[in-house]
């Protein structure tokens, strides 16, 4: 019992936007699926709500084929929940009318809406308002509650809360989840925000150029990307020329590292990489294998610019730390550079898309 | 099938002009009379426009971008030339200087009574203009009148061109004005011809050569437009735009506001009055009649306009496409035709096809829907454009079927738009005199038709009660005109 997709292909005149993802989402479960802008990610949300039909493939609901195979069920008779990226409420109701929308025959829908609203923890006194008298956090609460108001068996989340604030991001999505935990819904995110991704569930799903590149819980995949540019799509990375030195170690500027994943596919020439937070950074006591080339302060942290090895390509990171410690180096000085785990190998072309230089993307 | 009989006067034209064939076409055309009609006529549009274009642009940026004095008061009284058909002005400048005829006294009277057609378009784009983009022209060493030649001309480039050509448009249809005023064009040749043998050859073939001057004027305008696009690049942060100081010259451009207010809203309405005052109850009668039967036609015009602009603003608003396009630019194609050619093609359709519909309410309705369609076009697909598609989508996945989600969401938020569009129509259609001359049936009279009769017999006391109701039936849509320009906020 699950929402499964398998095979959906869609495009668009001759741009195509999907080609063959299969998902099996179980009951209950909430996956985050994220991708670039124009992955084709909404896409992937508006076959299941219904709204575009897909060329090719299916997708199943506990069961019962929505779409493809012979059949196409409209969007209004799949029970399934949408929450648009500006929550789309209508402007001309008022927010107890909005999330009545669509049990207004229900006998008990005064309670039904008390309900929900308690559940996308909504203050009751905001019922009679209008929606542009909401704050933008509020209204996206309120769009959800209206989905869930229908008992949907999925709810589709649309880039939710990207219209929103640093601030009220963080809080929304919060009390989000929670309405979404406490009611036990299957629940699809979209987004291309990677941290939303990761922290939002169970499943996390990586979408590019309109292929499902990687699934699965999000520790694993944020542990051991596919390739490169996923490791990169998911947080800062720091990259460099490695070479394998055999029962799981690799050398490279920052000494010998234990290999957590090789996904170098045994590419001749491999790179390494990790995180930003793996590092450590010393006063050398003696020797040092780095150099501070430059430093420059960012508010409460600071980035430290470090030439790493005596290689015939030197290396150079950055590498970001609170104020108040990186206010210990000073341009010109030597330090000791450690790497706290392992690393995960890729084919060294990875690196010449980056142009050699190890430098952390900064996080989309 | 309403959308299709909109399309009736250009297959009219057209059709015409085939009939008849190039043979006799040239016999009638190639005329000394034609040949002093279309002297009228295009010196009429080519001395016109200019002077609208100069007077409109002029006003607005007065009133929006200098520090002039009661420039609130003076924006209102701008438009309020707007609210006196052209046909009434006349009628108020003959009564005041019985002498005014001719080329110059049709010039006069069409420019003070055309010139808002320009200044709302214009104010439109001055509120819709980044002032950071003059600020910037300023920081860039540009004095005043640079900054006005080089930045803000250029940009009000489109809202003078579409003034224009609707300005240009408007004289080569007036009727009753240049009638008044005995001054021949086109339009008041036809309706003579017309007079003399209905819809003959003669009619058609100054008919043929009305619309094809219509058609040079949208070519020109079409061809002066060009790729022409203005968009705004970057919101730039909301606020007012710098205002320029007059100085010395300050009464002298107060004097001129005020004379040009004068000669198109006073000089109309004061002789309006002065009639008035010597008019004893019974000439009110009959104007409470026509009034009753010219709301019952407005109406009914607004009802049917609004039905052929729903799914057609629908169409080009959802699903834009070539078919959309062409369809939208025949229907503008078809109303920038002079209202004689669209009752003269009404006229002969009902007359061969269905001679059931001659001279009834139905002929005059589809008329109006002709002539007015873009008004209720603009109105509705700005409000179909507004509302987001996505409110449709969330209406259907909360179980709502398509149909019932357009009718619970779509329909709501588009009643302002309807209202809007529905009321331009009707207001429109309420001062409308030449088709509804040719059109209603005998014994309908309206109040322009019932003006229109007493003013032509010279019964100007008579005329008086018919015009006031006239300027009182116009003011609700030129209010309606000027709020949509001032909602154009800075945005």
């Amino acid at each position: 019992m699950s929402l499964q997709l398998t095979d959906v292909s869609k495009s668009f005149g001759r741009l195509g936007v999907l080609d063959a993802v299969s998902i099996d989402v179980p009951r209950g479960a909430r996956l985050a699926v994220v991708g670039a802008s124009g992955s084709g990610k909404s896409t992937l949300l508006r076959i299941i709500a219904g709204f575009e039909r897909p060329d090719a493939g299916t997708v199943v609901l506990d069961g019962r084929t929505l779409s493809g195979a012979g059949a196409d069920v409209p969007a209004h008779r799949r029970g399934i929940g949408y929450v648009a990226q500006d929550g789309a409420l209508f402007p001309h109701l008022t927010v107890a009318r909005n999330i009545a929308f669509g049990i207004r025959r229900r006998p008990d829908r005064t309670r039904r809406v008390r309900e929900v609203m308690e559940l996308a923890s909504l203050d009751p006194q905001l019922a009679d308002r209008y929606p542009h008298q909401l704050s933008g956090g509020q209204q996206q609460r309120v769009a959800l509650a209206r989905a869930l108001a229908l008992e949907p068996s999925v709810i589709l989340l649309d880039e939710p809360f990207s219209a929103l604030d640093t601030g009220l991001r963080a809080h929304t999505r919060a009390a989000m989840v929670d309405a979404l935990e406490r009611s036990g819904v299957t629940t699809v995110l979209v987004t291309h925000d990677q941290e939303e991704a990761l922290s939002f569930g169970h499943q996390i799903g990586v979408i590019a150029d309109g292929r499902l590149v990687q699934s699965g819980q999000p520790s694993e995949v944020f542990d051991a990307p596919v390739d490169a540019e996923i490791a990169e799509f998911l947080g800062d990375v720091v990259m460099v020329p490695a070479e394998a030195a055999g029962d799981a170690q690799a050398m490279c500027a920052f000494g010998c590292l234990e290999v957590r994943h090789d996904r170098s596919g045994g590419a001749a020439r491999v790179c390494a990489m990790l995180r930003p937070s793996q590092l450590r950074v010393d006063d050398a006591a003696e020797g040092g294998n780095a150099t501070v080339v430059g430093m420059r302060p960012a508010g409460s942290t600071a980035e430290l610019r470090l030439r790493l090895g005596a290689a015939e390509i030197p290396v150079e990171v950055t590498h970001r730390l609170p104020l108040h410690e990186a206010s210990r180096f000073r341009p010109g000085s030597t330090v000791t550079v450690d790497v706290d785990g392992g690393v995960v190998l890729y084919p060294a072309t990875a690196l010449r898309s980056r142009g050699d230089v190890a430098e952390p993307a900064p996080a989309a | 099938m309403l959308g299709a009989a909109a399309l009736i006067p250009v297959g009219y034209v057209v059709q015409v002009a085939f009939e008849m064939g190039w043979q006799q076409l040239a016999e009638l055309v190639f005329r000394p009379r034609v040949g002093e009609l279309l002297v009228n006529t295009v010196l009429l549009v080519v001395l016109g426009v200019p002077l609208t274009v100069v007077l409109g642009v002029g006003g607005a940026w007065l009133v929006e971008r200098t520090a002039l004095p009661a420039r609130r008061l003076f924006a209102v009284l701008l438009v309020v030339p707007l609210t006196i058909p052209a046909f009434v002005a006349s009628y108020g400048w003959a009564s005041a200087i019985p002498s005014i005829n001719g080329l110059g006294g049709g010039l006069l009277v069409a420019v003070l009574a055309y010139y808002p057609l320009v200044y709302l378009p214009a104010l439109a784009a001055l509120r819709g203009l980044d002032p950071a983009l003059e600020e910037s022209a300023r920081s860039l060493g540009m004095g005043s009148w640079a900054v006005f030649l080089r930045v803000v001309l250029p940009q009000l480039r489109l809202a003078m061109l579409g003034g224009g050509l609707v300005v240009a448009l408007h004289l080569l249809a007036e009727y009753g004005a240049f009638a008044f005023l005995r001054f021949e064009t086109f339009t008041t040749a036809i309706v003579i011809a017309y007079q003399a043998s209905f819809a003959g050859p003669n009619a058609a073939a100054l008919g043929v050569v009305l619309a094809l001057l219509c058609f040079v004027v949208l070519l020109v305008e079409a061809t002066a437009r060009g790729r022409l696009r203005y968009a705004r690049v970057g919101g730039g942060s909301p606020h007012p735009a710098p205002r320029l100081g007059l100085g010395r010259t300050t009464p002298l451009v107060v004097v001129a506001l005020v004379a040009l207010a004068v000669a198109s809203s006073v000089v109309p309405l004061v002789s309006v009055i002065r009639w008035a005052l010597v008019t004893d109850a019974a000439s009110w009668a009959p104007v409470v009649e026509a009034t009753v039967q010219t709301l019952l036609l407005a109406i009914g015009g607004a009802i049917a306009a609004l039905a052929v602009a729903l799914p057609a603003a629908w169409l080009s608003a959802r699903y834009p496409g070539r078919i959309a396009r062409t369809l939208e630019g025949a229907y503008y194609f078809a109303s920038s035709l002079p209202a004689i050619i669209v009752a003269l093609a009404l006229v002969t359709v009902t007359l061969h096809v269905l001679p059931g519909l001659y001279q009834t309410v139905a002929t005059v309705i589809a008329a109006y829907v002709v002539i007015f369609l873009p008004r209720a076009l603009v109105s509705v697909r700005a409000g179909i454009a507004q509302v987001p598609e996505t409110l449709e989508e969330a209406a259907r996945s909360l179980g709502t079927s398509p149909f019932v989600a357009k009718l619970r969401v779509t329909g709501p938020l588009l009643l302002p738009s309807i209202a809007a569009g529905g009321a331009l129509v009707a207001l429109g259609a309420a001062n409308e005199l030449t088709a509804t001359l040719l059109l209603a049936p005998t014994g309908t009279q309206t109040v322009a038709t019932g003006f229109w009769a007493a003013a032509s017999a010279v019964d100007y006391p008579a005329a008086a009660p018919y015009a006031i109701t006239l300027v009182l039936l116009s003011i609700p849509a030129v209010a309606l005109m000027l709020a949509q320009v001032k909602a154009r906020r800075t945005p």
